[in-house]
């Protein structure tokens, strides 16, 4: 009963549990099928399902995300790995003029039931490109949904969620979670649905919002924060990033009327923009300072050698917190 | 291999014309780039254990391809690498301790010497084929008479901006070499699973450009292809494909483990025992009289003495600075950038916190 599992494996669990319970799920990637993948998310998958549904793709974004489409279009589940978010850019087109439009464009004579999944964010030391957070670029495009998962539980709730879900799913995987702790996981097949947040700790005065990797940053700056200066902080895992909670997200503010958005992310136009939006747009009357954001920088996500000084820590975090406070 | 272009043979024999274009002082040159490319990995990869550098792309094997065709050169050609074309970076000019310096993460490892022009090593696949071609129009439309190289692995040309590349290149006739260094394998797949085309020299028919395919560990094949390329470049008569069959001894990169997709140690080995190409130069060359043990001690030793000069002034290199991030995104930086600098650098508050 008492399973503990990291997340690559609870990833890895989500794909064979619905490879066995659904003929139509196929996994394609570069890499995925002997290799098990570059961080082994398909590890002996393709020994338990076979070739033809666990799929050892050309080295070409492009073809499998547009093969995909057709695959999806005719019948199949295709669930595509990309190497690394960068690396998803020479297929973009095929995501955003097709995966995110036919529904659309058919006026819902064909959909595209796909996932597509992708380590994403820095913290891993990676080469150049290895670790970008640009999660604007896809919840940005209409017709597609973006789901960041930031524990091992809800990667595989969301991401069976994802694989059942009728319209193209990007499903963004914090690089450095990956095997960063283990978490108790059900073993049997269960969905967190997609579209809810988390409330991950109740507070009152000073609500953070946070996925993915930063997650942990912002509940490690509550912790500290609650120690050293008695606040009491909200923090509040999005999970999904199109479309968001916004009910979860208003209902927080609504009752601390403070708030901090944490993203590793680029700041301008990045999702803290849209967070803050949705803010002005429904409780900006119970508002009691401006939200503030803490971020990744308007650069390119450095080199490891300062990639840490790009990403937001606990510390900066806090100077966040305590200037909502008091502001 | 009865099919590829060949010049030296595995057991170190002229099997081909080397067109009156080789002098001794040139083959003996190849061979110590090759021998120091040699040790420049070997010495990357000890240095990535140690923990003193990150991931690091490893090439030994493929030092004939990459040595080969760099030295056919001249310094006012564009070269465009991969992460793993160290070897044909350094013997066009690139400073060891730069690269270095960038697999220990740090962008200034990508800065190439004033005068040359050397890429930073492109890290997504294939889509430095289009700037080669873009760079050799450039020279063709200013009457420059040089060429742009592009390498790139077997996997690569899987990719839509191989197909784009060579498409442009034929339409243009702009001087570029295309140059794959085809070693089998894109990570854990074999090229039979990549292609159903035997080659990816025969690719060049559907653009109507030149193909070639060539043994990539034959370092004379390599060269005088590459001369050949260049003149037809050179002459107005546009790109070239090169495939330069060979192989990557080691893992994909130090965070690889080849066990899983192939029987690594025995079909190292075998390229090893009857394919190296530092290997078959040495015999050649101790056949004419050229080369010898004393020698051959003395080079290692002269070689392993610039790699670790290079190594010492990578690692005194100035620790990157955290602001150093915001510099050269823009000529002029943005108003939002300058402002996210200063909270960067900003000592965290202490005062007006409420208890
Ligand atoms: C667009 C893109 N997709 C995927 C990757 C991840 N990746 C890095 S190297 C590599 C294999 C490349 O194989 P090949 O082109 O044959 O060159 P080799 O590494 O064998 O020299 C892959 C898939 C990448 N860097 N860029």
């Amino acid at each position: 009963m008492k399973r503990k599992l990291t997340m690559i494996q609870a990833i890895t669990e989500a794909m064979d549990q619905k490879l066995a319970d659904d003929s139509r799920i196929m996994l394609l990637g570069e890499d995925i099928g002997v290799n098990g993948g570059v961080f082994r998310a398909t590890e002996d998958l393709i020994h338990k399902y076979g070739p033809d549904r666990v799929v050892d793709t050309p080295l070409a974004e492009a073809g499998i995300i547009g093969a995909a489409i057709g695959l999806a279009m005719n019948g199949k589940i295709p669930v595509v790995e990309i190497q690394f978010l960068a690396f998803i850019y020479p297929g973009f087109e095929q995501i955003v003029s097709h995966a995110a439009r036919m529904r659309y464009r058919t006026r819902g004579q064909y959909h595209v039931p796909m996932v597509i999944r992708t380590p994403y964010g820095a913290g891993i030391r990676g080469p150049e490109l290895h670790s970008e957070s640009v999660e604007t670029f896809f919840a940005h495009v209409p017709g597609l949904k973006v789901v960041a998962p930031s524990t091992p539980y809800d990667a595989k709730g969301l991401l069976i969620a994802a694989m059942e879900d009728p319209d193209p799913v990007i499903f963004l995987e914090p690089t450095k979670l990956y095997r960063a702790f283990k978490q108790e996981v059900p073993e049997e097949m269960y969905r967190v649905p997609i579209g809810k947040a988390k409330v991950v700790q109740e507070g009152s005065d000073v609500s953070i919002f946070a996925w993915g990797a930063m997650l942990r940053v912002a509940e490690d700056a509550a912790k500290q924060i609650e120690r050293e200066n008695g606040l009491s902080c909200e923090v509040i895992d999005l999970r999904t990033l199109y479309p968001l909670d916004r009910d979860t997200i208003i209902a927080s503010v609504k009752k601390t009327g403070r708030a901090v958005v944490v993203h590793e992310a680029h700041k301008t136009a990045g999702l803290g923009a849209e967070i803050i939006s949705i803010i002005n747009d429904e409780a900006l009357i119970y508002m009691k300072a401006p939200v503030k954001r803490i971020t990744g920088f308007d650069v390119p996500v450095p080199q490891f050698s300062i990639e840490d000084d790009y990403l937001p820590t606990a510390e900066r975090v806090k100077d966040g917190i305590l200037e909502t406070a008091t502001f | 291999m009865s099919s590829l272009y060949q010049v030296l043979s595995p057991a170190g024999e002229l099997v081909g014309d080397l067109k009156g274009q080789l002098d001794e002082a040139t083959m003996i040159k190849m061979y110590e780039n090759m021998v120091l490319a040699r040790q420049f990995d070997r010495k990357s990869i000890n240095l990535q254990r140690q923990g003193r550098m990150g991931t690091y792309a490893p090439f030994e094997g493929q030092e004939a391809s990459q040595v080969g065709s760099a030295m056919a050169l001249t310094p006012g050609d564009w070269l465009f690498p991969t992460y793993r074309d160290h070897a044909a970076a350094i013997v066009h000019g690139q400073s060891m301790a730069r690269v270095f310096l960038y697999w220990m993460g740090h962008m200034e490892g990508s800065i190439s010497p004033k005068h040359l022009n050397i890429m930073p090593p492109c890290v997504p696949i294939a889509t430095q084929m289009v700037h080669a071609v873009g760079t050799a129009w450039a020279s063709k439309l200013q009457n420059e008479k040089h060429v742009s190289i592009a390498y790139f692995g077997d996997g690569a040309s899987s990719e839509g901006d191989f197909h784009e590349a060579l498409n442009f290149a034929g339409v243009f006739q702009t001087p570029t070499i295309f140059f794959c260094q085809n070693n089998g394998f894109a990570i854990s797949v074999p090229f039979s699973q990549q292609s159903s085309s035997k080659t990816i020299a025969q690719r060049s028919a559907a653009y109507d450009i030149p193909g070639v395919r060539i043994d990539g560990n034959d370092i004379f094949a390599v060269w005088l292809t590459m001369k050949e390329a260049m003149q037809r470049a050179l002459d107005g008569k546009g790109p070239t494909l090169i495939e330069a069959v060979t192989f990557r001894y080691g893992a994909h990169t130090t965070a690889d483990d080849p066990k899983k997709y192939r029987d690594q140690e025995s079909l190292s080995e075998e390229w090893r025992q009857e394919r190296d190409p530092l290997q078959r130069l040495r015999v050649y060359l101790e056949n004419q009289g050229l080369w010898n043990e004393t020698k051959e001690a003395e080079l290692v030793a002269r070689m392993n003495e610039q790699i670790d000069a290079a190594l010492v002034e990578a690692e005194s290199y100035p620790k990157s600075k955290p602001e150093d991030m915001f510099k050269h995104v823009y000529a002029e930086p943005s108003w939002m950038a300058t402002e996210q600098e200063s909270e960067l650098v900003k000592p965290s508050k202490q005062e007006g916190i409420p208890a």
